[in-house]
C-alpha cells in the first residue's frame, strides 16, 4: 500500500516537472527576460553605459507648438502627447461604455437564439484586422470621402474631420468596441432574471433596478471591459497616424516613432514609464475594487 | 420598451457594419474613387491576384500561424496540465501572474520587449540583424500560449481528480492515464485554445510588426505597407476577401468567441 502511494508520488513529481519546464523555461526566457531589456534599454545610452538622460528627456524635452489663436507657445513634448494618449483614451472608453451598456443589456435580455446570431454579428468586425477597419473610417471621413459624399447630396457643407482628435475617437470606439461588449454582455446573460423581477415586486421602477440591481452585479464586466479598451486605445499608433493625418502625436506614435528612428533607448524609456504607469493604476485600481483584472487563469 | 431596444440594436448594427459595407461595395468599383461608384468592375481582384508580395503575405501568414499555433499548443496544454497539479499556493499565484503578463501588457511593449532582446543578443553575436521568420515565431508563440493555458486550465479543474488516480490504481503508468482519461477530457479545452492561437496569430499586427526581419512578412504587415502610400482599391478586394473568409468560418465551425472567461484582447490585439 505504501509502495503504491510513493509510486504515484513519484509519478506526480515527474509529470509537473516535465509538463511546466519547457513553459516555464519560455516564460522565463521570452517573457520576463524581455521586460528586463526594456528596463536596461532605458536606463543605458548607446554604449549601454548607466544613465538617467532617456527618462529625464521624457519630463523635459520642449518643443514650439502654434496654439488656436496663433500664438507660438512653449510645451513638454512628450507630457503633452502622454496626456493626450490618456485623454483620447478615456474619452473612447467611456464612449464604448456608454454606448456598450444598453446594447449588452438589450442583446442578453433577448431570446437565446437572437442571442447568439447577435454575437456573431458582433464578433464579425472584430476578427477583421484592425488595420482594415481603421483604414474603412479614414475613407469614410476623408474630406472626398463618403461622409462629406453623402452630406454633399443633402446639400450640407463639407465637414472637416479627418486629421482632427474626434477622427481618432471614431476609430477607437469602432475598433475597440466589441471588446466592451463581450465582457459586458457574458456578464449580463448569466445574470438571475429572477433577481430582477424580486426587485419589481419589491417597489423597485425600472431605474431603480438598474441602479440596484444590475450595476453592482454587473461591476466585474464593467472592469474588464474598461480595460481591454483603455489598454489598446492608450498604446495605439495605427489610429493616430491614419485618422489624426499624423498630427496628434500618441504615446504609441512616440515609441513606434523612436523605434524607427532606431532610437532604441529612448523608445524603451518611453515604454518603461508607460508600463509604470499602466502597473501603477491597475494596482490602484484593484485596491478600489478588490477585483483582479482579467481573472487571470483562476 | 421593445421597440426603444430594437431601433437601438440595429443602430449599433449599422454603425458596426456599415465601414465594412463600404469596403465590399468599393472594391467592385470600376475607378479609384472612394466616394463615387463609377460602375462595377473586378479588375482590382484581378490586379490583387497579381500582386506577388500579397500572395508571399497569405503563405508566410499561414505559415507562421499554424507553426505557431501548434507549438503552443502542445506546450500550453502540458504546462496546464503542471499548473493545476501545483499544490502550493504561492508558486500557482507566481505562474497566473506571469501567464496573465501578455495579456495584459500593451501589445506594444510585448513586440519592442522581444525585439530589444532580439537585437541585443544578435548584436552580441555581431550580426547585422537578428530578426527573422524566427524571432517572429517565438513572439507569436509567446503570445498565444496564454490563450492556450486559459483554456485549458479551467477543463482539467472541471475533471474529477479520481479518474486519472482510478485509471493508475487499475495499472496504468501516470503517462497511460494521461493519454488514455485526461486528455480526452480536456480534448474540448484544447481545441478551442489552438483555434484561438490560431486566428491571433494571423490577426496579428502589432507585435510582428516590431518583431519582423529580413523581409519576411505577414498580411497584417502587408496591410500596413500597403495603407503606408496613397491607396488602390486593391485593398478594398483584400478586405472583402478576408470579410468572407471570416464569415464562412463563423459560419460553419461555431468558433468560441474571443471572449472566453474574460481574457481576451483587444488583439488586439
Amino acid at each position: 500500500m505504501s509502495r503504491g502511494l510513493t509510486r504515484l508520488e513519484r509519478g506526480e513529481r515527474t509529470v509537473k516537472a516535465l509538463t511546466l519546464s519547457p513553459y516555464s523555461l519560455w516564460a522565463v526566457l521570452f517573457i520576463l527576460v524581455p521586460l528586463l531589456f526594456i528596463a536596461y534599454y532605458a536606463f543605458t545610452d548607446n554604449g549601454f553605459n548607466f544613465t538617467t538622460e532617456n527618462i529625464t528627456r521624457f519630463f523635459t524635452a520642449t518643443s514650439n507648438l502654434t496654439n488656436d489663436s496663433g500664438e507660438t507657445v512653449l510645451v513638454r513634448t512628450y507630457l503633452l502627447i502622454f496626456w493626450r494618449s490618456l485623454k483620447l483614451a478615456l474619452i473612447s472608453t467611456a464612449i464604448c461604455l456608454l454606448l456598450g451598456y444598453p446594447l449588452a443589456y438589450a442583446i442578453a435580455r433577448s431570446g437565446a437564439r437572437t442571442q447568439k446570431t447577435m454575437i456573431t454579428l458582433i464578433m464579425i468586425p472584430m476578427w477583421m484586422n484592425f488595420l482594415i477597419r481603421t483604414y474603412a473610417w479614414m475613407t469614410i471621413l476623408q474630406d472626398t470621402g463618403i461622409l462629406n459624399g453623402l452630406l454633399g447630396t443633402l446639400g450640407l457643407g463639407p465637414i472637416h474631420i479627418i486629421g482632427t482628435e474626434g477622427a481618432i475617437v471614431i476609430g477607437m470606439v469602432y475598433d475597440y468596441f466589441p471588446y466592451m461588449i463581450m465582457p459586458l454582455y457574458s456578464i449580463m446573460a448569466k445574470m438571475d432574471g429572477a433577481l430582477l423581477e424580486a426587485a419589481r415586486d419589491l417597489g423597485c421602477n425600472a431605474l431603480g433596478v438598474l441602479r440596484r440591481v444590475i450595476l453592482p452585479l454587473s461591476v466585474p464586466g464593467i472592469i474588464s471591459g474598461v480595460t481591454m479598451v483603455l489598454i489598446p486605445s492608450i498604446s495605439t499608433f495605427y489610429i493616430s497616424q491614419k485618422l489624426g493625418s499624423g498630427k496628434f502625436f500618441l504615446i504609441g506614435d512616440a515609441i513606434e516613432g523612436q523605434y524607427v528612428a532606431n532610437n532604441l533607448h529612448f523608445a524603451a524609456a518611453i515604454a518603461f514609464i508607460m508600463m509604470v504607469v499602466l502597473l501603477a493604476s491597475m494596482a490602484l485600481m484593484r485596491r478600489l475594487t478588490g477585483r483582479r483584472f482579467y481573472g487571470g487563469a483562476k | 420598451m421593445k421597440t426603444v431596444s430594437r431601433v437601438y440594436t440595429a443602430l449599433m448594427l449599422i454603425f458596426l457594419f456599415a465601414p465594412i459595407a463600404i469596403l465590399l461595395f468599393f472594391s467592385f468599383n470600376d475607378s479609384k474613387s472612394l466616394s463615387v461608384f463609377s460602375g462595377f468592375s473586378l479588375k482590382w481582384y484581378q490586379e490583387l491576384f497579381r500582386d506577388r508580395d500579397t500572395l508571399a503575405a497569405v503563405k508566410n501568414t499561414l505559415v507562421l500561424a499554424c507553426t505557431a499555433s501548434v507549438v503552443s499548443t502542445v506546450m500550453g496544454t502540458a504546462a496546464a496540465v503542471g499548473i493545476s497539479r501545483l499544490r502550493s499556493k504561492h508558486l500557482r499565484g507566481v505562474m497566473d501572474t506571469v501567464t496573465n503578463i501578455p495579456m495584459v501588457n500593451p501589445d506594444i511593449i510585448t513586440g519592442i520587449s522581444l525585439m530589444m532582446m532580439f537585437v541585443f543578443i544578435g548584436s552580441f553575436f555581431g550580426m547585422r540583424t537578428s530578426l527573422s521568420f524566427y524571432t517572429m515565431l517565438i513572439a507569436h508563440i509567446t503570445f498565444c500560449l496564454p490563450y492556450v493555458i486559459l483554456q485549458v486550465l479551467p477543463k482539467l479543474e472541471q475533471m474529477d481528480p479520481s479518474l486519472p488516480e482510478a485509471a493508475m490504481d487499475l495499472g496504468c503508468t501516470p503517462l497511460r492515464a494521461f493519454f488514455k482519461v485526461e486528455l480526452p477530457e480536456i480534448m474540448p479545452g484544447i481545441v478551442t485554445g489552438l483555434i484561438m492561437a490560431f486566428t491571433m496569430s494571423l490577426d496579428d499586427f502589432v507585435i510582428s510588426y516590431f518583431t519582423q526581419g529580413n523581409g519576411f512578412q505577414t498580411l497584417p504587415i502587408r496591410i500596413y505597407s500597403m495603407t503606408k502610400k496613397t491607396v488602390t482599391p486593391k485593398m478594398y478586394a483584400l478586405a472583402t476577401i478576408i470579410f468572407f473568409v471570416i464569415l464562412a468560418l463563423l459560419l460553419v465551425s461555431n468558433i468560441p468567441d474571443r471572449e472566453q472567461d474574460g481574457a481576451s484582447r483587444r488583439k488586439n490585439k
